[in-house]
């Protein structure tokens, strides 16, 4: 019977003794960790919904392709207009490119999608399961014999754990476009000769550390709207809060991440 | 439709209850009751709202876990059942939702399949084609096939929900407010329905309501649920035959005397 108690969503009492929050903020710490440990256990075990997790990737790449686009570009252009005059006044213009380079792809890239793909994304993950939970349609999937966490929990992480370091690659490319619009109008710079300047200041590490954190990102932002989803309250105000939730908690998330990620590299760097 | 005389084998419990309590907070919905529900069988719970009819059935479906007691459905102990005796046991028991729990996202034929190609392992195209319009014929909605939930009425959603739960050919049926929300000539169209899968699919059945209505029309027995426990069991007309201040007025209302 182990599986029907952590089904049900967790019964979230008002009580304002500090006691009593520490006492809940510690279970739902366990229960979270219970949540992430089931991902683990279900989403590499047969049968796979490999349908599912394709529509699900359509889904998350869809939803956040024009806005990623729109975004990306814009801070390219923006961040290499505002960076220039910096540079200027040491002669130091050609630099620009290699600049722009390094803040896009070591943590622009990664960081910006995650926090668009957590808005559009999590907000959706979290809306849907809450909507879904609420109308006994979760509960009707388990009923029935099926595993709705295999189906609606690990085919969503999984989706946004693979999605967002693709759209991860495609917001570095918009942006640098941003950026070499802007250095192509003001200093003519030829594309390949600002593909070279990009690509010279970056190493494996670099590479390696975005794609890491855009993994970490996606991850991050499936479990968590899934999650506040999943387990959100009855009623209508359970999918708001659900959908509140995922966003601030991912946003948040991703930020305490990005710290500690550069924080292991810088280390690494040093060998 | 007049109901047909259910061929029920009364040696034959599909359900075992004994002794069933299950609390919420400090409140005691349930205070420790039995219930057999025999084979061929169609049990009405009558009960006013919040007396614990729906909890019952989720109990027996494992959706909750009980304080005490024990229940045994088609043979399984629930109290010590693994996860995936559960899952099996599921396959065998189809519960109807009360606000029908359609997916929203699926067509009409996509909810069917949804459960069908989980649990029949290899099976083909040709037999879920089948499987489907079998179970969209016998509930009247072959038309409704590739609609979205959203697009049915409140009536087509209940059918397809009970169609759903019986495309796995389940031996016990567990509805929950059948006729909640419906209007009249609807509510006989579901009574009749329920009647006609416990004919058709040899179902045991326990029908979860407040409508007396259906009650009546679709119960072989009835069991009235007051105060957490089963107050009176019998036909319809044994569980009216009473002075008893607290199911009198329950008649009274919904007979409009």
């Amino acid at each position: 019977m182990d599986s029907l108690s952590s089904t049900n969503p967790p019964d979230k009492k008002q009580d304002n003794s500090i006691i009593k929050r520490l006492e809940n903020f510690f279970s739902e710490l366990y229960r979270i960790h219970l949540f992430v440990t089931r991902f683990f256990r279900e989403a590499f075990v047969p049968p796979y919904e490999f349908k599912e997790i394709i529509r699900q990737c359509f889904e998350v790449g869809v939803k956040s392709f024009t806005l990623i686009s729109v975004t990306g570009f814009i801070i390219g252009l923006i961040f290499t207009k505002q960076s220039r005059p910096s540079l200027a006044a040491f002669g130091a213009n050609s630099w620009l490119p290699s600049l722009v380079s390094i803040a896009i792809m070591r943590a622009l890239a990664p960081l910006v999608t995650a926090l668009i793909a957590s808005g559009k994304v999590g907000s959706s993950i979290g809306a849907e399961l809450g909507s879904m939970r609420v109308t006994e349609q979760i509960d009707a999937m388990e009923v029935s014999g099926t595993k709705p966490f295999k189906f609606l929990v690990c085919t969503r992480v999984l989706a946004t754990t693979l999605t967002i370091p693709i759209l991860a690659c495609y917001t570095a490319f918009i942006s640098l476009m941003g950026g070499f619009l802007n250095i192509y109008q003001n200093e003519g710079t030829s594309y390949t000769s600002f593909m070279q300047q990009v690509f010279q200041p970056l190493n494996f590490v670099d590479i390696i550390q975005s794609l890491v954190k855009a993994i970490v990102f996606g991850f991050t932002i499936g479990i968590v709207g899934c999650y506040q989803g999943y387990y959100s309250t009855k009623g209508t105000e359970g999918v708001g809060k659900a959908a509140n939730g995922a966003v601030v908690t991912a946003m948040f998330l991703v930020f305490i991440e990005e710290v500690i990620i550069v924080q292991i590299t810088g280390f690494i760097r040093q060998f | 439709m007049e109901k047909v005389k259910a061929n029920i084998d009364l040696k034959s419990e599909v359900i075992k209850i004994r002794g069933l309590a299950k609390s919420f907070e400090d409140y005691a919905v349930l205070r420790g009751i039995n219930l057999d529900l025999y084979q061929g069988e169609n049990l009405v719970v009558l009960g006013r709202s919040g007396s614990g009819k729906s909890v019952l059935i989720k109990l027996i479906s494992g959706m909750l876990k009980p304080d005490k007691g024990s229940i045994e459905v088609l043979g399984y102990q629930l109290a010590n059942i693994k996860e995936k005796e559960l899952q099996e046991l599921r396959t065998r028991l189809g519960f109807s939702f009360q606000n029908s729990a359609l997916y929203d996202s699926m067509t009409v034929r996509q909810n069917l399949e949804f459960p069908l190609v989980r649990n029949r392992k290899g099976i083909s195209r040709k037999e879920i084609d089948l499987a489907v319009t079998t179970v969209l014929e016998a509930v009247g909605l072959l038309q409704t096939i590739n609609q979205m939930p959203s697009e049915l009425s409140g009536g087509q959603r209940k059918r397809i929900g009970i169609a759903r739960t019986l495309i796995l050919n389940p031996e016990v049926m567990l509805y929950d407010e059948p006729t909640a929300g419906l209007d009249p000539i609807t509510c006989i169209e579901i009574n009749d329905l329920i009647n006609e899968v416990q004919q058709r699919y040899h179902t045991s059945s326990i029908i979860i309501t407040h409508d007396l209505t259906c009650a009546k029309s679709t119960g072989d027995r009835i069991a009235m649920l007051l105060d957490g426990q089963f107050q009176r069991t019998g036909t319809f007309d044994e569980v009216f035959e009473t002075n008893d201040d607290r199911v009198k007025p329950f008649f009274d209302y919904n007979f409009i005397k």
